[in-house]
């Protein structure tokens, strides 16, 4: 407890704005009901509940968010969104702390979340549609995590789950296009 | 009645099984289902949680796409769904949404195009009354339990087909099929397929929980409406009941295979080969389908 308070901005509101512009969703109005955490379907998992994220949002307590494994657990399955009292779309605010810890370099709680995105969005860019076998390729390169679950291989193969080549969109140009308009639109917003 | 089809990636591979019976149950209605042309992906769960503005444009190319089909969308993808709808609800109601939109898709785009689940296309559109006449292999004695997941009752700002914490549309068509759906209380419960391969951990907890309380319930199988469910709860069913005790073998179909099933389409007509746990344990359960379906064997 000490040991977290000591490293609270008390009094800053930076984050909370940042979070509030980025998310669009109003954080100050949470008065820490935690319907939102009675309903996460990650809460026996995670390191802080939904309802102490937004509690540590509006104390700018930066490092903890940023850091916290949290943000990277929640499944976007918008129970807290639905069931909040204020209306707060929660599950976009940890879209937003996502993207904030991402671009601030916060040490994050596992490399894995985000080279998984990156797998992803890597071949929707080169393909305009996943190719889930070189996503997949793709993310076990990138964590080294070459084993796991390669038991399944076989399995999806055989039911033909895996495709072995890509069936590329026509409409790639224009995916790829908006992969660099949409980075420059998130360097202004 | 036509709509432009957005099978999405999933669709074209782990879950081809979803796309044939969506395709195959669609036919046998009457149903006309356009495939949008050179659709593209939906961004899912990696771009919400990355950029914001390429959430909303990748949906927005096809919504642009689909509007040269003058026919609302269609998708059995709860994810797609969900992302497809977002982006509509976005442009819709905040203008500078659409103005980045509108730039990074280089074309006009308000929110105007209409987009349908399946779930919501034969339940609202077709009606539930409509399968019952067309049902001609009744799955009287099979029990069970229908699985909506998150994103097909939720946030009801987007999608708003059925209500987001008591949703009923699956258990109305599969009453319709002869079958009966069983009670439980774990039917909008998150899965986590969004984060089988980073918190497969997790992923296997919740996996275990939905399925444990299914088979208390005693239902036969677990139907969904969306591939990333199917998946998670099949694929990592063995896994699930070594980490967590022990769960008897469990079907997860396709509510679209059911319906199919119903409709005296073939088994292989629909797929059903395709799922990982045995679509035999499912077949035995109902006297009219059961015989000659020996050769679904156990794996």
């Amino acid at each position: 407890m000490s040991d977290m308070t000591s490293n609270i901005e008390w009094g800053s509101t930076k984050l909370l704005r940042e979070v509030e512009r980025l998310s669009g969703a109003q954080v100050s109005a949470c008065y820490q009901c935690h319907k939102c955490s009675a309903g996460c379907p990650i809460a026996p998992d995670a390191d802080y509940t939904s309802s102490q994220i937004m509690r540590l949002v509006q104390l700018g307590a930066e490092r903890e968010v940023l850091s916290s494994e949290s943000i990277w657990l929640c499944a976007s399955c918008q129970a807290c969104t639905t069931r909040c009292p204020m209306d707060i779309d929660v599950a976009a605010v940890m879209d937003a702390l996502r993207m904030l810890a991402v671009e601030r370099g916060a040490r994050l709680a596992t490399k894995r979340d985000t080279r998984f995105g990156r797998s992803f969005l890597g071949s929707v860019r080169r393909h305009g549609r996943v190719f889930e076998l070189e996503m997949l390729m793709a993310y076990k390169l990138r964590t080294g995590d070459f084993f796991v679950d390669i038991d399944k291989a076989p399995k999806l193969f055989k039911r033909g789950k895996l495709k072995l080549f890509p069936r590329r969109s026509g409409n790639v140009g224009k995916v790829r296009r908006a992969f660099r308009r949409a980075a420059k639109e998130e360097r202004q917003r | 009645m036509k709509y432009a089809f957005y099978p999405g990636c999933t669709l074209e591979s782990t879950a081809w099984d979803c796309k044939v019976s969506t395709q195959a149950v669609c036919a046998a209605l009457g149903i006309e289902l356009e495939e949008i042309p050179d659709w593209s992906c939906c961004g899912s769960t990696p771009a919400h949680c990355s950029n914001t503005s390429l959430a909303v444009a990748l949906p927005v190319l096809n919504l642009q796409k689909a509007r040269d089909l003058d026919a609302p969308v269609l998708t059995a993808c709860a994810s797609c769904y969900a992302r497809l709808r977002t982006a509509n609800y976005k442009v819709r109601t905040e203008p500078e949404e659409r103005e980045r939109a509108e730039r990074i898709t280089g074309a006009p785009y308000g929110g105007e195009v209409e987009v349908l689940h399946v779930l919501d296309a034969l339940v609202n559109r077709y009606g539930v009354d409509r399968i019952r006449e067309r049902v001609t292999q009744p799955l009287h004695g099979l029990r069970v339990a229908c699985y909506y997941g998150c994103l097909l009752s939720r946030p009801p700002k987007v999608v708003a087909f059925d209500d987001p914490e008591n949703p009923t549309a699956m258990e109305r068509i599969v009453s319709a099929l002869g079958a009966e759906p069983v009670t439980w209380p774990y039917r909008t419960e998150c899965c986590g397929a969004g984060l089988s391969l980073t918190h497969t951990d997790v992923v296997c907890r919740l996996g275990h929980r939905i399925l444990s309380m299914a088979q208390r319930a005693g239902a036969h199988c677990v139907a969904v409406a969306c591939p990333m469910c199917q998946v998670n709860l099949d694929l990592r069913q063995p896994e699930a009941a070594a980490a967590h005790g022990r769960l008897p073998e469990t079907p997860i179909p396709y509510l679209t295979q059911l319906i199919g099933l119903a409709l005296g389409l073939s088994p292989d007509a629909l797929g059903l080969d395709a799922l990982f746990q045995s679509p035999h344990l499912l077949l035995q359960n109902v006297p009219g389908l059961a015989s000659g379906e020996e050769h679904h064997g156990i794996e």
